[in-house]
């Protein structure tokens, strides 16, 4: 047997290709949990713990904890750093209040997307924005660039700061029960928006009657990547294991698992949620990948990539899709899409979905095919597999 | 379930038994761990022919597609349907019930030992 998936063929050393092979602060509780691991950007993290679709059932109906502290924080700090990210990225980010969070993008001067991120406005003149592990220092490098225009400064602060998500239905259930974790506002706290919180580890006999436990720092977003309900904690790398902990353990009555990024990438997929590197890259228009709701060309003022975007994608670009089809055969990145007897396009992430159990992928074809109901044919390994064009997402959660 | 020492094995990372003439054929538990969960298994018919090295079958997980190779020459003897109705046989008894095929072979290649095996995949 051999395995089409790169990133588990055996005998690849991790990190070999660039460097040492990067560990999350997470990474012992994981190898005590028996996880598998994966490089991804050079980091070994966790590609599953047990079983893939377990991880991802329990992200569905009860709740996953992930660690994605390979994700890139950069901070910009200082007056004008709202008017630095109006320039820098394609939204209005001046736009958006203390504690909310906003999906952008990092367009590239051609228009092309350097990388999709999320700004957290975590005060009047700060901004932490978090990136993709593998564009951390594209976006740093582009930040620090575009900034340096503006009474700003850009921090790169991803060794620094530790990422745990908590995804699912009952993740709000869980959250508010941890010991020692105190978040005041977050009952009332609202999708893409963040708040502060604090988590002081709860005493163990060996230092009772000491000195009490130090009070640490958590940021606190109810953002996520899996198309449920959920939170993220930024919070020390030094303090990270054993907040981990004590969700896992807080969680387990409720059916929390730990979830490898194997879960987050089908979960992510059925919830039409683009990948860098597959749905997104530097050849990718915002208008291509349907996030044209995320530039805005209302805003005053350049910013970068604006003149390339406003000229528009060019008639007869390829756009995403959503295609769903029949029996267990997926499509996947790389396989083509053809119309009739003419290749239209190709699929950028395709798998059996494990929530709807029948075959989807996301693909980029022709602006004639893309409509929707359009009937297409994906080759899978050289058998024709009859799709159809859906709207994205696949699957939503009710609410 | 047939002790894993008790069996051949080929690079790509299958099993053999052999009993007689026939080949009994499935994935290694380090395979199928390295897969993932898998959620469809397509194997070759009764009674065709199969040569040493070709593929004739494919096993998908929710994240990859690994190929099934004939590690004999020989003609399918019989096919495990119970793994084509619940792929996931393959992930909980890789060496029992998760088989996947049996070929009646004409002559046995040169197979990995256990010992061999187990070096090849570092474990």
């Amino acid at each position: 047997m051999t395995d089409s998936s790169d990133s588990s063929a055996p005998g690849s050393a991790p990190g070999s290709a660039a460097g040492p092979a990067r560990y999350s602060p997470l990474h012992q509780a994981h190898v005590a949990a028996g996880a598998s691991f994966t490089d991804f950007a050079g980091w070994q993290m966790p590609v599953r713990y047990s079983s893939d679709l377990a991880e991802h059932h329990a992200v569905r109906t009860a709740a996953g904890l992930f660690d994605l502290s390979h994700m890139a924080e950069i901070v910009v700090l200082g007056p004008e750093a709202a008017d630095a990210l109006d320039y820098a990225l394609a939204g209005k980010i001046s736009a958006v209040a203390v504690g909310q969070a906003k999906y952008s993008l990092l367009l590239g001067r051609e228009g092309g997307i350097v990388d999709d991120l999320v700004a957290y406005r975590t005060g009047e003149d700060r901004f932490l924005v978090v990136a993709n592990a593998s564009n951390r220092a594209a976006v740093a490098e582009q930040l620090l660039e575009r900034c340096s225009l503006f009474d700003c400064q850009v921090f790169d602060e991803s060794d620094d700061i530790a990422l745990i998500a908590i995804q699912g239905p009952k993740s709000f259930e869980i959250l508010s029960q941890v010991p020692g974790v105190d978040i005041p506002a977050l009952e009332a706290l609202k999708y893409y928006w963040s708040t502060p919180g604090t988590f002081r580890p709860v005493s163990t006999d060996a230092d009772r009657g000491e000195s009490e436990p130090a009070r640490h720092e958590l940021l606190v977003a109810r953002t996520g990547y899996t198309g449920e309900d959920g939170f993220e904690l930024y919070v020390a790398p030094d303090v990270a294991p054993v907040l981990w902990d004590a969700l896992l353990e807080t969680g387990a009555g409720s059916g929390l698992v730990p979830a490898g990024l194997a879960s987050r990438d089908t979960l992510r997929l059925e919830a039409g949620m683009p990948l860098y590197g597959h749905e997104l890259g530097l050849a990718t228009s915002p208008f291509q990948a349907g996030l044209g709701r995320v530039v805005n060309l209302k805003k005053e003022g350049d910013f970068v990539g604006r003149e390339a975007v406003e000229s528009g994608a060019s008639e007869g670009a390829r756009v995403l899709v959503g295609l769903v089809s029949e029996g267990k055969r997926a499509g996947r990145a790389g396989y083509e899409v053809y119309d009739g007897e003419t290749v239209v396009g190709a699929i950028t992430s395709g798998a059996l979905s494990p929530t709807l159990g029948y075959p989807i992928a996301m693909a980029y074809v022709d602006a004639a095919s893309a409509s929707d109901g359009a009937n297409l044919l994906i080759d899978v390994r050289g058998t024709r597999v009859p799709a159809s064009v859906v709207p994205l997402p696949f699957y939503k959660r009710e609410t | 379930m047939t002790e894993p020492s008790a069996l051949k094995y080929t690079k790509e990372h299958e099993w053999v038994l052999v009993d007689g003439e026939v080949a009994t054929v499935g994935i290694t538990a380090y395979a199928a761990e390295k897969l993932g969960d898998v959620v469809f298994v397509d194997l070759p018919s009764v009674g065709a022919t199969v040569a040493e090295g070709r593929v004739v079958g494919e096993i998908e997980s929710t994240k990859s597609v690994g190929e099934l190779f004939a590690p004999v020459n020989g003609t399918v003897a019989e096919v495990n349907d119970a793994v084509v109705a619940a792929p996931e046989l393959v992930n909980s008894d890789p060496f029992g019930e998760g088989w996947l095929i049996k070929v009646a072979f004409t002559e046995l290649p040169e197979l990995l030992s256990f010992d061999e095996y187990s070096a090849l995949v570092g474990e």
